[in-house]
């Protein structure tokens, strides 16, 4: 029997029936829809992280050194205590890793704190990252200004009351424009605005934007950090050739500057962006195999279903087959045609799926903050697994119908 | 004379129920020339139906040789006698048998596209078909807005198209008012004037009156065999 009067009559079956023809195509739809939706979610994360922690939160090309891990998933008391034990950095840990360092690199320091900014006329800002940084601080993480200048190093070094506002601040504190020259208030003593920074956008829904930066020497420095420790001290290669020799001397300068013996481990953590990404890739892989596996249960739950509504099928066409058999068609014939039948199913429900979950990705994207990319990898295998189930699950049903004695199959009613 | 078209020798069918045998045909031996025009009559129970499965190749004999057109048929698989069915036969049946879905031209198609017929010859040749029992206007109408004569003519037409050497007629005028039904009987008449080889299983006897030949059956045995006219 020609494929092309095979699939005609596979169509004209399907719309012969809406409402079970709706049930098939559902059955495999679904678990589709999710399939593109979640792999769509887990790229546009995974590009996301990706953009994120190379560039907003690591730096490119820099080792952070830090006194306990900023990502550790076994939280157990025993190593939190270990890292309670460890030595604080201190800025004069990062100005001894400067003095000695050989590879070219800059060297900056950062500690954060939450606190609150005041403007003129009351207006206060409340819940911002205040942080006291290093004048090389703003060139390492790559800021660019919109307004302004950073503060110099000369003006870091004296510790004088200057800030730099994020884009948030700034426009909290002064709607109508105008901070630049002006004063605000940070943990009660004034401060100079000389800077205000071009947006950065936000990471996991926090915004980057809602941020002050002041030299890590001023009052608010002085008061915060008052023994001249850090959160984390960051030294830029000069370029990627230059990073794991960076790495290297970074380890080697903060070991003898802490002063451990060779069979001492690390008193301190070292983070580069591609170590970081690593992890989240290691999350990423399981998130990309482990929710098509989800799915492709889904799938087989579908598939059962489809089997059971063509052995229905098969059933209620029992006088049909019988005719198609007394007027020649082979046992073959009859299991193509169901075949056939099966796999349009499975084919037009892996489209439908393919649209809905395009269709839920957008919608994700739209009223959440997680992104979502469209991995075309993703449509292709959710209407080939569709077609897949569908052709698998017509196989019994088709037999069952071949295998009908024309003869009874004629007679019944 | 050439070969027979239909050569049945001592064919036998058992039906089996449980542990019970029970015998439909008890060894029917029978012969059938081309353009030939034969009514199979006999009670229900006789085991005209099953005769008429076994010539249709609807069902295989239990023991006995039957040749249709030369060929031995009773050993052949499920594949083979649908290829049988689709060269050699055209079935019309009580209750009609038509595609719902489908229009007429389509039905008429069917048999063809098992055939592996192509499309544009299909069509042809079920338009001819369907213009030979009078409905070249009624291609496109579906077997529910047609009435019962028309659709037993769409069915005949669906026998026909394939130029079987039988046309195997089950009860035929079974479900047609009597204006209908001589309609009916008069297009088998003219087929078989046109050389066709007409097959025509029926219980009444006015309707058996048109065959030139009418086979009797009782108790899965051939009770008498008359030719007429």
């Amino acid at each position: 029997m020609p494929l092309g009067a095979t699939l005609a009559e596979a169509w004209r079956a399907l719309r012969a029936q809406p409402l079970r023809t709706f049930f098939l195509l559902l059955a495999t739809a679904v678990g589709v829809t999710f399939l593109v939706a979640v792999v769509s979610l887990v790229e546009g994360m995974d590009r996301y992280v990706r953009d994120v922690f190379g560039r907003e939160i690591y730096g490119i090309n820099t080792v952070i050194v830090r006194r306990r891990p900023s990502i550790d998933v076994d939280n157990d008391e025993v190593r939190r205590r270990a890292y309670a034990r460890r030595p604080r950095l201190r800025e004069d840990d990062a100005a001894y890793v400067q003095a000695k360092l050989e590879t070219p690199a800059v060297v900056a320091t950062m500690f954060d704190d939450a606190a609150e900014v005041r403007g003129p006329r009351g207006r206060r800002a409340g819940n911002v990252w205040a942080s006291g940084v290093s004048a090389s601080y703003f060139r390492v993480q790559q800021m660019e200004l919109a307004q302004g200048r950073f503060f110099s190093e000369a003006e870091a070094a004296r510790g004088e009351a200057l800030a730099v506002l994020g884009r948030d601040v700034a426009e909290a504190l002064f709607p109508d424009g105008g901070a630049l020259g002006a004063r605000v208030h940070l943990d009660g003593v004034p401060y100079r605005v000389v800077g205000v920074l071009a947006p950065r956008g936000s990471l996991f829904g926090l915004s980057l934007d809602r941020a002050i930066y002041v030299p890590a020497r001023s009052p608010f420095g002085r008061l915060r950090r008052p023994q001249g420790t850090v959160d984390a001290i960051l030294v830029q290669a000069a370029g990627p050739e230059w990073l794991s020799a960076v790495r290297w001397e970074v380890e080697s300068w903060m070991r003898l500057r802490h002063r451990l013996r060779p069979n001492e481990p690390n008193d301190f953590e070292l983070e580069t962006a591609d170590e970081a990404l690593a992890f989240w890739g290691r999350i990423a892989n399981v998130l990309r195999l482990a929710l098509p596996a989800l799915v492709a249960i889904s799938l087989l739950v579908g598939g059962v279903v489809i089997l059971n509504l063509m052995l229905v099928t098969v059933v209620e066409r029992t006088q049909e087959i019988g005719l198609r058999k007394a007027l020649g068609a082979t046992p073959r014939a009859i299991v193509q045609q169901f075949l056939a039948e099966a796999m349009l199913v499975g084919l037009l429900g892996g489209l439908v799926g393919v649209g809905l979950g395009l269709g839920l990705a957008a919608l994700v994207r739209a009223v959440s903050p997680l992104p979502a990319a469209v991995a075309p990898w993703s449509l292709a295998l959710g209407v080939a697994l569709s077609s897949a189930v569908g052709l698998a699950s017509g196989v019994l049903p088709a037999r069952r119908a071949a295998a009908l004695a024309p003869v009874e199959a004629l007679r019944y009613e | 004379m050439t070969t027979p078209l239909i050569e049945l020798v001592e064919v036998r069918k058992d039906y089996r129920l449980g542990a019970a045998v029970v015998p439909a045909l008890r060894g029917v031996t029978l012969r059938i020339d081309r353009n030939e025009y034969v009514a199979i009559m006999g009670p229900s129970g006789s085991g005209k139906s099953t005769l008429m499965n076994i010539l249709g190749c609807l069902d295989t004999p239990s023991s006995g040789r039957y040749r249709l057109n030369g060929q031995d048929v009773a050993g052949l698989d499920d594949a083979a006698l649908a290829r049988i069915r689709n060269r050699e036969i055209g079935f019309v049946f009580q209750s009609f048998h038509l595609l719902p879905r489908a229009t007429a031209r389509e039905n008429v198609e069917l048999p063809l596209v098992y055939a592996g017929v192509p499309r544009a010859e299909r069509r042809r040749r079920a338009e001819e078909a369907l213009a030979a029992v009078d409905l070249a206007d009624r291609l496109h109408h579906r077997p529910n807005e047609l009435s019962g004569g028309q659709r037993q003519r769409v069915a005949i037409a669906r026998a026909l198209v394939t130029r079987p050497s039988l046309l195997l007629a089950d009860e035929p005028t079974g479900n047609l008012d009597s204006h209908t039904s001589a309609e009916i009987l008069a297009l088998f008449d003219r087929l078989h004037a046109d050389g066709q080889t007409v097959i025509l299983v029926t219980h009444e006897p006015d309707v058996a009156a048109h065959a030139h030949r009418i086979l009797t059956l009782r108790d899965g045995r051939i009770e008498s065999d008359r030719r007429c006219r």
